[in-house]
C-alpha cells in the first residue's frame, strides 16, 4: 500500500475530532484501536512509509511524527479529562447526609458532685497539697473529741448526729453507745492525718458527711464537704484567708474574693464564718455564705501529739452541694441528691 | 435564739435614735453575733388612740350586752355627719371593761392584724361598727382576751397618760410597729443570752457608750461576805455534791433571798409584758415574769420559790438511785446519780424532798402559786457539765439550762437577786429581806499567761501591744504584768469560755477586724509525697472510663432496709446481721448502711424509670459498710492529747470495714434502634464489657471464673453470672440480675450488672512502671484454628491454653465464631479463633508454623478439644 498523506492526515484529524466528542472511557478507548490500532490508517501508513523512496522517507517519517503527537497529546488530555468526570459521578453517588443523627457510642456522665470534688482537689494538688480521705463510720473520738467537742460540748448535741448501733460500750460522758457515728464533717479526717502523716501537713479532704436533716429544697442529710488543713510552723490567718481567696476564684471566677467574720466551732480558735463575694449571684453580686474556717485549737494539736508552742494551723471546710447550687443556679436540693440522668447528663464529663 | 428588741438594748448601751434593725444586724454580725431573721411587724394600721365618748350598753336577744360606743380617734380619723361636721366614729364593743371616759386602742378600716384579720366597717346589731376597739390577744401582744386594753392600766405614768390624745398613732406606742431582731448565739457565748452581753457586744462593734447594770445593782445588793459567821440569813442553805462530775462541784455559789408581803394580785407591769412576750416568752405571773425578766437582762437564771411551803434547811444534792421528780411540765423523771438537785427538809428530814433539778426545771412542789405571799428567790451558779448532761438525759433543754450549760457568771447572783428584789417591790408590793443567803465557793478565774507576739503568731496581725492590752481591758479582762509583752490576764467571770491564749488572740482578732488581716498564699512544702496517690487516680480513671463507656454517674444514700433486703431475694434477718445499722434512722424501714452499691443503684433506677425514662444505664463510686457481729466495742478517750498506740488501735479495731466499690446496673436498650442501628438490648456482654474496660484502663489482668448455677448468689441469673478475679484474687461479680430480681425491681429482664471492690482490686495492681517488649519488624504468620469443644467448657480456658503453648511468639487471637450444630455431635460446640504468630528475631516458616500447632494440640487436647482445621 502506498503513503498518501492526506488520506493519514484526514484520518488523524477525525480521531482528533471523535476524542474531542467522547465522553467515556470506553468510547475513548474504541478510538484508539480505530485510529492507532493495528488496522488503522496511521499504523499502515507507518508501514507504507517503507517502500517510499529514500528522498520522500524523511518527510513522511516526519509528518508521522507531528501526526502521532497531535494524536496522543489530543487522547491524552480527553482521557484525563474524562476519566476525572468519571471519578466526580462515582464520588457523588457515594454523597451523604452527615447531618443525619448519630448515637453509636454516646458518652456518658459525670455526676457534677464528683466532678467538683476533683476540681477542687486538683487546685490544692497544683499547689503542693495532699489529697486525703477518711472512714464515713467514724468513732466518735476522731469525729468528736480529738477536735475539742468534749462529750458534754453543746456543740457535740447540736450536730443531728446519726448514731450507729453498736457493741455496747459507755461514752465519754458514761451515756451507753457504741462510741461510733455517722461522721457529721469531714474534720474528722485532722487528727487522723496528723496522726498519721505528720507534719508539716498540708491536706485536702473531701468526701461525704451525715446529718439528720431531711431532703428538702436546701437540705440533704447525706452531703459533700471538703475539708483543707495545713499545719506547720509560721502559719497564720493572714495564710488562711490567702488560700481562700485563691480557692474562691478556682471555684467562681476572677473576681471572687472571701471574707470572714468572727464565729465559733470547737476545733478552730479563732474561728470564722467563710464568706464568698459571688459576682454572679442572682439579682446581684453579693456576699453569700459559704463555710467555716479558723486557725487550729490548739487541743486539736495536742489531740494528735503536736506542739501548739511550735506549730499552727489553719483549716477550713465548705459545702460541695453549696457550691453547685449557687454555680450552676441550681434551685432544688432534689435535683442534686436524687440521680436522675437528666440532671447530670446536662454536666457529661464535667466542664 | 434570742430576740433582739433595740428598745431593751438601750437600757445597758447608748444606740443611736435612727438605728435600723437591719443596721444594728450588721453592727452584731461584725463581732460574731449573727442574724438569724429580722421578725417584721405583723401588724399594719391604722391603729389609734381613741377617747370613748360614750357607752350605751344594748342588751340582745342572746342574753349578751353589747356596747354602742362613739369613739374620738382624732379629726384626721373621726367620722363626718350629714351636716358636715368632724365627729366620734360609732363602733360596737362587747367586751364587759368598755365604759365612757376611757382611753382605748382603736383598729380602724383598712387595718390588718395578726392572722391576716382585716378590719372592715361591719354592720352588727343594728349598727355599723365604723372600727374595733382592741384587746392585747387581737394586737398579737399577749394571751389577754377578758377585754379590750385600756390604756389607763397600761403602765403609763399618770403624766404620759394625760398626754395621749385620740388620734395618736397606737402601733409606735405599744411597739406594734417595731420589728425584732433574732440572733444566732454560738455555744462559747453563753453571756450573749442576755441584754447584758448583747448590749456589751453592741458596744464592741460600734464603741457606743456601755454601762454593765451588775455594777450599780451589785452596789445596790446587801453585803453578805465577810459577815460574822453567827448572823442569821434568809434560809439555811447547805451544798452537799458527793458526786462531782470530773471533780467539778455541781454547785459553787447558791443565792437565796427572802421576799416577804407580796401580794399573789400584783400584776406584771406592761412594757415587762410586752418585753416578755416579744422575747417568745408567756406572761405568767408577776413572780415568774420577774425571773424570766432578770433572766433575759442579766442572763442569770432564777428560780421563785413559795417560800412558805419550803422547809429548811435547802440542801443541794445529787440524786439517789431510785428517786423521781415530776416537773413543772408534768413529765415525770427517773432520777440518776448525776442529777443534782434543790431540796429542802420537811419534818427535820434532811434533803429529803426534792423541789428540782437544779438549773433545768422546777418540780410542781414549792412553785409560786396564786396564793403566794412570801417568795424565795434562787440565784445560783451550777457546772456546766453537770446541767448539760441532766438536760440532756431528761431531754428537757430549757431556758436555763441552755444559759448554764454555756456558762453563767458566777459573780451576776447577787446582782440578778438585787434586780429580781427590786421589781417584786416594786410591782408587788413585796419586801427584800437585807439578809439574804449567799454560799459561794467560786474562785477568781485562772489567769492566762499571754505573750502578746501570739496575736502575730496565729492571727498574722501586727497589733501594737498597747492597743492589745487595751482591746483585752474592753472585754472586761483584768491584765497584769506587760513587761517583754507578756502579760497574766484573768478573764472577766462572764467569759468561761476564754481559758486559753488562743482564745485571747481570737478576741483581739475580732475587735480588731478580720477585714485588717493580710491575705498570704503559704508556700508548698517540699517534704512528702505530691500529687494524687495510686489508689486516688485510679478511683478516677474508673469513673470516667465508666462515663466515656456510656453510663451515668449517681451517688445515692448509702441507707437500706428489709424492702432492698427482699427486693434482691436477701433473707432480711441474715443480712441484718452484718449490716451496720443505724441508731436514730430518719426513715424507719430504712435503718441499715449497705454492703452492696447495687442496692441503692437500683432504687435509683427505679426512680428514673418511674419518671419516664429508659435504657437506663448507672453506675456508682461508693463505699459499703461492712459489720462484724464479733467487733470489739470502741472505747471512748477524752481529746487534746494523744491516745497510745495501743488506744488508737482499738478505736479503729471497732469501726465496720468500709470498702471503696463501683457497681454498674444497665437496663433496656444496649444500643438505641435508629436510623442506622436495629437496636440491642441489654444483657452480661455489656457489663462484662465494662468490666473489661476498668481493667484495661487500670492495666489490670483480670479473669472471668464463671460459676456453677448451684454456686450462683441468689441475686444474680444462675447461668449469667462470673466472679471477677485479679491475680487470682476474687474482686467482684458481673452477670445479669435473677429474673426474680428484675421482676420485684420493676426492671427489664436481663437488666445486666456489675460490682466491684476497688479497694482490693486496687492493691492487685503493680505500680511499677510498664517494662516496654521491642516491637518486631518480621512479617507475621496468621492462621484459622477451629476447634470442637465439649459444650461446658468456657472458651476463656481453652483460649488461655492457646495463649499457653504459642507462648512469646502470639501477637494476637481473636474469637470469630461460636456455633453449635447436629453435625458437631450431642453437647459439643465449635470454637473458631484466627491466630497471628510473629517471632522477635526472624521470619517465621512452615516448620515454625507445624511446631507451633502441634504445642497448640499438645495443650488442648486435655480439655477435650480438638483442632478441626
Amino acid at each position: 500500500m502506498a503513503f498518501d498523506a492526506q488520506a493519514v492526515s484526514d484520518a488523524v484529524a477525525e480521531g482528533i475530532e471523535k476524542i474531542d466528542k467522547a465522553s467515556s472511557l470506553d468510547e475513548l478507548k474504541t478510538i484508539k484501536t480505530q485510529f492507532v490500532g493495528s488496522g488503522s490508517v496511521m499504523t499502515q501508513a507507518s508501514k507504507a512509509i517503507g517502500s517510499l523512496p529514500a528522498d520522500q522517507k524523511k518527510d513522511a517519517g516526519k509528518l508521522m511524527g507531528k501526526l502521532r503527537a497531535d494524536f496522543g497529546r489530543a487522547f491524552g488530555t480527553k482521557q484525563e479529562q474524562v476519566r476525572a468526570e468519571e471519578e466526580a459521578r462515582e464520588l457523588a453517588a457515594q454523597t451523604v447526609d452527615m447531618t443525619l443523627p448519630l448515637s453509636r457510642k454516646p458518652l456518658g456522665a459525670r455526676h457534677p458532685i464528683a466532678k467538683v470534688m476533683e476540681d477542687i482537689e486538683d487546685l490544692f494538688v497544683s499547689m503542693g497539697w495532699q489529697v486525703s480521705q477518711g472512714p464515713e463510720v467514724e468513732s466518735e473520738w476522731y469525729n468528736f473529741d480529738a477536735l475539742n467537742f468534749g462529750p458534754d460540748h453543746p456543740a457535740r448535741q447540736m450536730q443531728d448526729t446519726f448514731y450507729v448501733k453498736g457493741n455496747q460500750s459507755k461514752d465519754a460522758a458514761g451515756f451507753v453507745g457504741s462510741n461510733m457515728v455517722m461522721r457529721t464533717q469531714t474534720s474528722s479526717d485532722q487528727v487522723r492525718a496528723l496522726i498519721s502523716r505528720g507534719v508539716p501537713l498540708y491536706i485536702v479532704s473531701p468526701g461525704r458527711v451525715f446529718r439528720t436533716d431531711e431532703l428538702d429544697a436546701t437540705h440533704t442529710p447525706v452531703f459533700h464537704q471538703c475539708e483543707a488543713l495545713a499545719v506547720d510552723k509560721h502559719l497564720t490567718m493572714a495564710d488562711l484567708k490567702g488560700v481562700l481567696d485563691k480557692f474562691a476564684v478556682a471555684m467562681f471566677g476572677p473576681e471572687a474574693k472571701s471574707r470572714l467574720r468572727p464565729s465559733y466551732f470547737p476545733f478552730t480558735e479563732p474561728s470564722a464564718e467563710l464568706d464568698l463575694w459571688f459576682p454572679d449571684k442572682k439579682g446581684g453580686p453579693g456576699w453569700i455564705e459559704w463555710g467555716g474556717c479558723g486557725m487550729v485549737n490548739p487541743n486539736v494539736l495536742r489531740s494528735a501529739g503536736i506542739d501548739p508552742d511550735i506549730y499552727t494551723g489553719f483549716a477550713f471546710g465548705m459545702g460541695v452541694e453549696r457550691t453547685l447550687l449557687l454555680r450552676h443556679d441550681i434551685n432544688d436540693m432534689h435535683d442534686l441528691v436524687e440521680g436522675d440522668v437528666r440532671f447530670s447528663e446536662q454536666f457529661v464529663m464535667g466542664e | 435564739m434570742p430576740m433582739v428588741d433595740i428598745d431593751w438594748l438601750k437600757d445597758h448601751v447608748e444606740v443611736p435614735d435612727d438605728l435600723t434593725y437591719e443596721q444594728l444586724a450588721k453592727d452584731l454580725v461584725h463581732v460574731g453575733l449573727e442574724e438569724e431573721e429580722i421578725h417584721a411587724s405583723q401588724v399594719t394600721g391604722p391603729i389609734v388612740v381613741g377617747y370613748v365618748v360614750d357607752a350605751t350598753p344594748e342588751p340582745q336577744h342572746n342574753g349578751k350586752i353589747i356596747n354602742w360606743c362613739h369613739v374620738d380617734v382624732g379629726e384626721a380619723y373621726n367620722a363626718i355627719d350629714e351636716q358636715g361636721n368632724n365627729v366620734p366614729r360609732g363602733i360596737v364593743c362587747g367586751a364587759p371593761n368598755m365604759a365612757a371616759g376611757e382611753k382605748v386602742v382603736v383598729t380602724l378600716p383598712g387595718a390588718v392584724l395578726p392572722g391576716d384579720f382585716r378590719i372592715e366597717p361591719r354592720k352588727t346589731y343594728g349598727h355599723v361598727s365604723d372600727g374595733m376597739c382592741a384587746s392585747e390577744r387581737e394586737l398579737g401582744l399577749g394571751d389577754d382576751h377578758n377585754g379590750i386594753i385600756l390604756l389607763r392600766h397600761y403602765g403609763f405614768s399618770p403624766k404620759e397618760y394625760e398626754a395621749l390624745k385620740p388620734g395618736d398613732d397606737a402601733m409606735h406606742l405599744l411597739h406594734l410597729d417595731q420589728p425584732l431582731l433574732e440572733i444566732n448565739i454560738t455555744p462559747d457565748r453563753g453571756y450573749a443570752f442576755s441584754y447584758r452581753g448583747v448590749a456589751r457586744e453592741y458596744h464592741h462593734s460600734t464603741g457606743a457608750a456601755y454601762t454593765d447594770p451588775v455594777k450599780e445593782l451589785a452596789a445596790k445588793a446587801p453585803v453578805t461576805a465577810g459577815l460574822d459567821p453567827r448572823s442569821v440569813t434568809d434560809i439555811e442553805v447547805s451544798i452537799e455534791d458527793d458526786n462531782p462530775i470530773h471533780g467539778v462541784a455541781g454547785c459553787d455559789r447558791y443565792h437565796a433571798r427572802v421576799i416577804k408581803g407580796f401580794d399573789p394580785e400584783a400584776h406584771t407591769p406592761n412594757w415587762m409584758r410586752r418585753r416578755l412576750i416579744r422575747a417568745g416568752m408567756r406572761s405568767i405571773s408577776l413572780a415568774v415574769d420577774v425571773t424570766n425578766y432578770v433572766m433575759l437582762d442579766l442572763g442569770q437564771p432564777m428560780h421563785a420559790y413559795d417560800l412558805d411551803k419550803i422547809e429548811a434547811p435547802i440542801v443541794v444534792r445529787r440524786a439517789r438511785q431510785d428517786e423521781h421528780l415530776v416537773t413543772l411540765d408534768g413529765n415525770d423523771h427517773a432520777l440518776n446519780p448525776e442529777d443534782l438537785l434543790i431540796t429542802d427538809s420537811p419534818d427535820g428530814k434532811r434533803g429529803s424532798r426534792v423541789l428540782g433539778l437544779a438549773g433545768v426545771m422546777g418540780g410542781l412542789y414549792g412553785e409560786v402559786t396564786a396564793e403566794t405571799k412570801n417568795v424565795l428567790l434562787e440565784a445560783a451558779h451550777f457546772d456546766q457539765v453537770s446541767i448539760a448532761r441532766s438536760a440532756r438525759r431528761h431531754k428537757i433543754p430549757s431556758e436555763a439550762s441552755r444559759r448554764f450549760e454555756r456558762g453563767v457568771d458566777c459573780k451576776l447572783q447577787p446582782a440578778a437577786s438585787q434586780l429580781a428584789s427590786e421589781l417584786l417591790e416594786r410591782y408587788g408590793n413585796g419586801e427584800a429581806s437585807q439578809h439574804p443567803t449567799d454560799v459561794n465557793r467560786t474562785g477568781r478565774p485562772k489567769a492566762i499567761a499571754f505573750k502578746a507576739s501570739e496575736v502575730a503568731r496565729v492571727a498574722g496581725l501586727d497589733t501594737e501591744t498597747n492597743t492589745i492590752s487595751d482591746i483585752l481591758t474592753d472585754i472586761g479582762c483584768s491584765m497584769a504584768g506587760g513587761g517583754n509583752g507578756v502579760f497574766s490576764v484573768t478573764p472577766p467571770t462572764w467569759r468561761p469560755d476564754i481559758t486559753e491564749p488562743c482564745d485571747l488572740v481570737e478576741e483581739v482578732a475580732r475587735l480588731v477586724g478580720y477585714d485588717e488581716i493580710p491575705s498570704i498564699v503559704p508556700p508548698a512544702p517540699v517534704e512528702g509525697a505530691v500529687g494524687l496517690d495510686a489508689d486516688q487516680r485510679h478511683s478516677r480513671q474508673v469513673a470516667d472510663e465508666l462515663a466515656e463507656y456510656g453510663l451515668v454517674e449517681t451517688l445515692s444514700y448509702p441507707f437500706v432496709g428489709d424492702e432492698d433486703f427482699r427486693n434482691f431475694s436477701y433473707d432480711p434477718s441474715e443480712i441484718a446481721k452484718v449490716s451496720v445499722e443505724i441508731a436514730n434512722p430518719l426513715a424507719a424501714d430504712r435503718p441499715y448502711l449497705r454492703r452492696s452499691l447495687l442496692l441503692t443503684l437500683a432504687q435509683t433506677v427505679q426512680r428514673n424509670l418511674r419518671r419516664g425514662i429508659e435504657n437506663i444505664a448507672l453506675y456508682e463510686i461508693g463505699h459499703v459498710y461492712l459489720w462484724d457481729p464479733n467487733a470489739p466495742a470502741i472505747p471512748a478517750f477524752e481529746g487534746g492529747k494523744l491516745p497510745t498506740d495501743d488506744q488508737l488501735a482499738a478505736l479503729d479495731a471497732g469501726l465496720p470495714d468500709q470498702p471503696k466499690h463501683v457497681a454498674g446496673l444497665l437496663t433496656g436498650m444496649a444500643e438505641q434502634s435508629d436510623w442506622m442501628n436495629a437496636g440491642r438490648a441489654v444483657d452480661w456482654s455489656d457489663a462484662v464489657e465494662a468490666v473489661q474496660r476498668i481493667a484495661s484502663r487500670l492495666g489490670a489482668t483480670i479473669a472471668l471464673e464463671q460459676l456453677a448455677a448451684q454456686d450462683a448468689p441468689g441475686q444474680w441469673h444462675p447461668g449469667r453470672v462470673a466472679t471477677v478475679t485479679s491475680e487470682g484474687k476474687a474482686v467482684g461479680l458481673v452477670g445479669e440480675l435473677h429474673p426474680h430480681v428484675d421482676e420485684q425491681l420493676g426492671l427489664p429482664e436481663h437488666s445486666a450488672a456489675f460490682e466491684l471492690d476497688l479497694d482490693a482490686l486496687f492493691a492487685t495492681l503493680d505500680a511499677k512502671p510498664v517494662q516496654a517488649r521491642p516491637i518486631s519488624a518480621f512479617p507475621p504468620v496468621r492462621q484459622d484454628l477451629a476447634f470442637t469443644v465439649p459444650a461446658a467448657l468456657p472458651a476463656a480456658r481453652l483460649q488461655n491454653a492457646i495463649e499457653q503453648a504459642v507462648g512469646d511468639k502470639l501477637e494476637g487471637i481473636t474469637l470469630f465464631d461460636v456455633f453449635t450444630g447436629d453435625q458437631l455431635g450431642e453437647g459439643m460446640k465449635s470454637l473458631a479463633f484466627a491466630v497471628i504468630f510473629r517471632a522477635a528475631d526472624r521470619t517465621l516458616d512452615s516448620s515454625d508454623s507445624e511446631a507451633l500447632r502441634k504445642a497448640i494440640i499438645e495443650s488442648t487436647t486435655p480439655l477435650g478439644a480438638q483442632l478441626r482445621a
